[in-house]
């Protein structure tokens, strides 16, 4: 089953449906994560406060997204903004000025970028699917992994280097499979 | 960097954030209204604004509303300043 649109899904949390809404958070919620912890750099307790915010302005001023495929970069504009109020708040306005809007940024067209690769995985096998979101996105060891999947510790990593490859395949659809890098450099174990 | 070690350095950029904040935003849509109803009545009547800020969690379980952790940290970040 294809996944919904950002305008699908935007139109259906607008007629008030939950499920649409629950995948829209799912969606996004490591986009938002990431901004505020990585790009903003906040704390664990402001960054909790400032996810929130951010979904609830989405969640509240839906209604009021002219581009209903702007959902991306509205959401981000709106990161932004309540993670610089956050800062402003908490007295650390010296930190906001030393942050150049050039490196924000770039910052976040790598966020965008890794969003498109990570959008992927969803047009993989749930198998590789989950290998790869367990090493890259969760940070669990090839150790919990085997014992999560029941494989060996050294199926796991070449595993991942076989996903890895198929994900490659998928964002480069025309390319030659032949010419796929082994991958098997990827992830050191640990 | 191979083409496959800049697809692993782009999945490591968006880590699973826990797993609490995400159900909490999922929950909005349910939340609105004991939130709305919560917030007008706070902003019309002084002495109940008054017993929330002294005691939100009380309050609420006054007012036959369950604290769920979510609900209070909604509107601990509405109430701020």
């Amino acid at each position: 089953m294809n996944a919904a649109s950002d305008a699908e899904l935007v139109a259906q949390c607008r007629e008030g449906d939950q499920a649409a809404w629950e995948e829209l958070v799912d969606r996004y919620a490591r986009y938002v994560h990431a901004i505020v912890v990585r790009v903003y750099r906040l704390g664990p307790q402001d960054a909790e406060d400032v996810f929130q915010e951010v979904f609830a302005r989405v969640f509240e001023r839906l209604g009021t997204l002219r581009e209903v495929d702007a959902l991306r970069p509205w959401i981000a504009q709106t990161a932004r903004n309540c993670a610089v109020d956050s800062l402003r708040r908490s007295g650390r306005d010296v930190v906001v000025e030393q942050l150049p809007d050039e490196e924000i940024d770039d910052a976040l067209a790598k966020l965008d970028e890794a969003l498109t690769v990570h959008a992927a995985l969803d047009r993989l096998s749930p198998e590789c699917h989950e290998i790869l979101d367990r090493f890259f996105c969760r940070d669990e060891s090839y150790r919990t992994i085997g014992a999560g999947l029941q494989l060996p510790s050294g199926t796991v990593a070449s595993r991942i280097a076989r996903c890895l490859a198929r994900l490659r395949e998928v964002l480069e659809p025309g390319r030659n499979p032949s010419a796929t890098a082994s991958g098997e450099q990827v992830g050191k174990p640990r | 960097m191979t083409p496959e070690e800049r697809i692993a350095e782009l999945l490591r950029e968006l880590r699973q954030p826990p797993e609490g904040w995400v159900d909490a935003a999922k929950q909005l849509p349910g939340l609105r209204h004991e939130l709305e109803t919560i917030l007008e009545r706070i902003e019309r009547d002084e002495r109940f604004r008054e017993l929330v800020a002294a005691d939100l969690e009380a309050m609420l379980r006054a007012e036959g509303v369950e604290p769920t952790p979510v609900l209070v940290a909604h509107l601990r970040r509405r109430l701020a300043p």
